[in-house]
């Protein structure tokens, strides 16, 4: 095992040496105008995957090995543990989880570097290619910094006479020092939820990266016209489809595993994976006003600059300690390093910005301000508007701390206050803005694509309102989600419409071959149906979420709503993989009718020492059940206490994310029927 | 005289009872789980980050919820619960930064920056419209309000002539 861990350790260095020198041949290459030392950058950019996948793959050895005179191994694995959780404990901690950043990163530049640079454009698309390999390689040679001298997953464990140490290599007079057994993974990361989530968002941030490459490419070759964002369209897309994805697998699994009753508590870490989702958002909307009318192309430099930094920002946020107190960043050498590191490159995008200033002049007008563009840019301002809350809110407590030493806490009534309304806002505006043109629009055309929606929309009202919701929020919610859904849905199916009445199709064909001809717009609406079915979930749970919580003895119940909750026994047991599971059997009844058998229990990991509660759930369209059993009584097993969930709607969240992956892939498929943009695109 | 004299605990009773009451009077209802958890809600856990106290699962967090139950009991109010749990651990256990002094700054600078973007977007806008007349955007047909949709109907339709 010794050597595996000297392979890894000896790649990961070589990793690094080979960025550096691709950096340096880039540079030098772009310099010269020599083709040689450019295309030496690129094979350099292209060798960092194998490398660092030998690395990758020479840990998930010592993991599954069980080599627990590795640190890291030690950290986060145990004997007891399977063997999917071994290898997906690569990112369950601090060190791997980098390195994992690192080589999820070499992949997404060393696929860049295979497109076909000079297939299209005269091979002027060429003229990037040195700056882009420039910009990958600086953000991965920081992250194999990080790796090699400051978070080593390879470092071992060490007796020496003074005591137990870590090091890389064997200190004089020290000998090997191999524990027993792991500490074993964090038990709340022992989930589906979590196995997946990581990689997911992970690869949503580092596919920015490419996005970002790509406009600082433009701003120093001086190639501001748009080609750059249409080259890194699908890149894009890509990035915010699994930044998406990632947010919301993060939710489920907070669902499923905290035991809070809900998806999403405005926790910093959270807080600081939504910031650059909010940024690339609002980018993949300002975008197209750049393609379409030629405006806005100093807005998305700074948009693409932004999410670029939140990206790193949030790593940092997340793994330098500072979300705990500041003074573990101070004691962190991460930390500074990180802080360095965003610092530079936000002022070195911004000097290029600035450079370039003149050159990024519009190249058309706003005429109206019910125009798309208009609608788009208000769309800005309302996701830089949530931006500011959420920076605001991670933020603050460190300021707060460092001025004054006073620690605060800035929790879920401030983002939901602050917050709140810009997301109506958004809502609002994602269903009016596909009523109206790029250029010039009116009231009366927007009128006139309105009304139907609207009046729908108001039966939507009239629906709540019967069902006793006098809430005057939810009846505005309900209301603006309605409006966008039909304004959506009325918009497909006037395209179908009129491809079944022109070309004489079934409807059904129509609706098939209506979005192939565009889908980019029509996986965009699939992907606002999706928002408002989503958007549904999150009104059930914010507003009419309730919730009890008592002890009782076996054959008693609690009531919630029109739910009767009875304890029927409870059973105490150990399993092989090291848990000790207390398990309530309950009886759910509605209405006095009798449901269901849930069983909501709490594990006890005796590596990690630590305790987890796993909810039971009921779900069903209409609402959620979720029952957690909060404590209960060791010696008699006859009493427990439960706290229950009545969580409306909560189900349409999750539903909207399998429509919105589906409208991504829409969106994300080449237009039907025209070769005209293979190669001209990622 | 003596003869009114037993009149005077009655007296006193109507006129402070419930300082009468306080001392004769042991209580009797243990506040429930759901009236210690509306208090716990709006309190963090002093020691974990950023864990509510009605959620998190340590035992020290349920003998800070037993200690909101003992004070509810003895007929403290919300606000006194949070003043006391604020006087022993600080700012901190309240979910949002109290109201003085810095914070002032945390409540107002979001919206100042909120009204300063849509300055900005107000200029942007006007420095960049022209006058509806010269206004270059998509033709649109008779019949058709929406552009994406008469180009759609325009290529469909020289389509089926070809």
């Amino acid at each position: 095992m010794t050597i595996l861990s000297n392979i890894g350790l000896s790649l990961l260095f070589i990793t690094f040496l080979v960025s550096l020198y691709g950096i340096f041949a880039a540079v030098y290459g772009a310099r010269r105008n020599a083709v040689v030392w450019v295309d030496s950058a690129r094979n350099a950019m292209l060798l960092t995957f194998p490398l660092l996948t030998l690395v990758v793959f020479s840990l998930v050895l010592l993991l599954t090995g069980g080599d627990f005179q590795v640190a890291y191994v030690y950290s986060v694995t145990s004997r007891a543990m399977p063997l999917y959780l071994k290898i997906t404990a690569l990112w369950g901690g601090q060190a791997g989880s980098l390195l994992f950043w690192s080589w999820l990163l070499s992949a997404f530049i060393a696929a860049v570097t295979l497109r076909r640079w000079g297939s299209s454009h005269a091979g002027r698309d060429r003229e990037f290619l040195p700056w882009v390999i420039v910009v990958g390689l600086i953000t991965l040679a920081f992250f194999l910094l990080l790796s090699n001298f400051i978070e080593n997953p390879f470092e071992r464990y060490w007796q020496t006479p003074a005591g137990e140490m870590t090091a890389l290599f064997q200190p004089k007079g020290a000998l090997p020092l191999i524990p027993m057994d792991g500490y074993g993974m964090n038990p709340l990361l022992r989930h589906p939820g979590m196995v997946l989530h990581p990689p997911l968002q992970y690869l949503g941030f580092v596919a920015f990266v490419v996005p970002y490459a790509f406009a600082m490419a433009a701003l120093i070759t001086g190639r501001t016209d748009d080609r750059w964002l249409r080259i890194t369209r699908r890149w894009t897309l890509f990035a915010w489809l699994f930044l998406s994805l990632g947010l919301v697998l993060g939710s489920w699994w907070a669902y499923q595993v905290l035991g809070w009753g809900g998806y999403w508590g405005w926790d910093p870490v959270e807080t600081s994976a939504l910031m650059p989702w909010l940024t690339g958002t609002a980018f993949l909307h300002s975008l197209m006003i750049q393609e379409r009318r030629g405006l806005f192309k100093r807005w998305n430099i700074i948009l693409i600059t932004l999410t670029y930094s939140l990206v790193i920002l949030g790593t940092f946020l997340t793994r330098s300690g500072v979300l705990s107190s500041v003074h573990a960043f101070a004691q962190s050498a991460i930390g500074p390093l990180f802080f360095a590191f965003i610092s530079i490159s936000f002022v070195v995008s911004l000097s290029l910005l600035l450079y370039r200033w003149n050159d990024l002049r519009a190249e058309g007008q706003v005429n109206s301000i019910l125009s798309r563009e208009a609608l788009f840019l208000f769309n800005n301002l309302l996701f830089m508007g949530i931006l500011a809350v959420c920076l605001w809110g991670v933020t603050y407590p460190l300021i707060s701390e460092l001025l004054t030493g006073q620690k605060v806490t800035v929790g879920p009534p401030f983002y939901e206050r602050a917050s709140g309304p810009l997301w109506g806002g958004l809502l609002f505006l994602m269903g009016i803005a596909p009523l109206s043109a790029w250029g010039k629009s009116t009231l009366a055309t927007l009128g006139r694509g309105m009304w139907k929606p609207l009046a729908a929309s108001l039966v939507v009202v009239v629906l709540v309102l019967v069902l006793e919701v006098r809430n005057p929020l939810a009846v505005l919610a309900f209301w603006l989600s309605g409006l966008t859904f039909f304004i959506t849905l009325f918009q497909y199916l006037r395209g179908v419409s009129v491809r079944s009445r022109i070309a004489g199709e079934p409807w059904l064909t129509a609706l098939w071959r209506v979005g192939g001809r565009n889908r980019r717009r029509y996986g965009g609406y699939i992907i606002h149906l999706a928002m408002v079915l989503m958007g549904l979930g999150i009104i059930g749970i914010e507003m009419f979420q309730s919730e009890t919580q008592g002890a009782l003895n076996r054959d008693e119940s609690l009531r919630l709503d029109r739910y009767t909750v009875q304890f029927k026994s409870l059973r105490v047991f150990d399993t092989e993989d090291g848990r000790n599971v207390a398990q309530a059997v309950m009886h759910v009844y509605r209405d006095g009718r009798f449901l269901d058998e849930y069983k909501p229990r709490r594990e006890y990991y005796y590596d990690a020492q630590q305790q987890v509660t796993i909810p039971s759930i009921r779900s069903t369209l209409e609402d959620d059940l979720y029952i957690i059993l909060a404590d209960w009584q060791p010696m008699t097993a006859t009493n427990a206490t439960f706290k229950i969930y009545h969580n409306p709607l909560v189900k349409w969240l999750w539903i909207g994310t399998y429509l919105f992956i589906f409208g991504m892939v829409v969106a994300l498929l080449p237009r039907e029927g025209t070769e005209r943009q293979r190669g001209d695109e990622g | 005289m003596k003869t009114w004299f037993f009149l005077i605990p009655l007296l006193l009773l109507l006129l402070f009872p419930s300082a009468v009451w306080a001392e004769t009077v042991e209580p009797t209802v243990v506040p429930s789980d759901d009236e210690v958890n509306a208090i716990a809600k709006n309190l963090f856990c002093p020691v974990c980050e950023n864990t509510p106290l009605d959620v998190c699962p340590t035992q020290a967090c349920a003998q800070w919820r037993e200690l909101i139950r003992l004070k509810l009991a003895e007929g403290w109010t919300e606000e006194q619960i949070k003043e006391y749990f604020v006087a022993q651990y600080g700012d901190r256990v309240l979910a949002e930064p109290p109201r003085s002094g810095l914070n002032w700054l945390f409540y107002l600078l979001v919206p100042v920056f909120f009204l300063i973007g849509i300055v900005i977007v107000g200029r942007v806008l006007r420095s960049m419209r022209r006058p509806a007349g010269n206004a270059p955007g998509m033709a649109v047909p008779a019949g058709e309000s929406d552009p994406y949709l008469a180009k759609m109907e325009e290529e469909l339709r020289k389509r089926l002539k070809e």
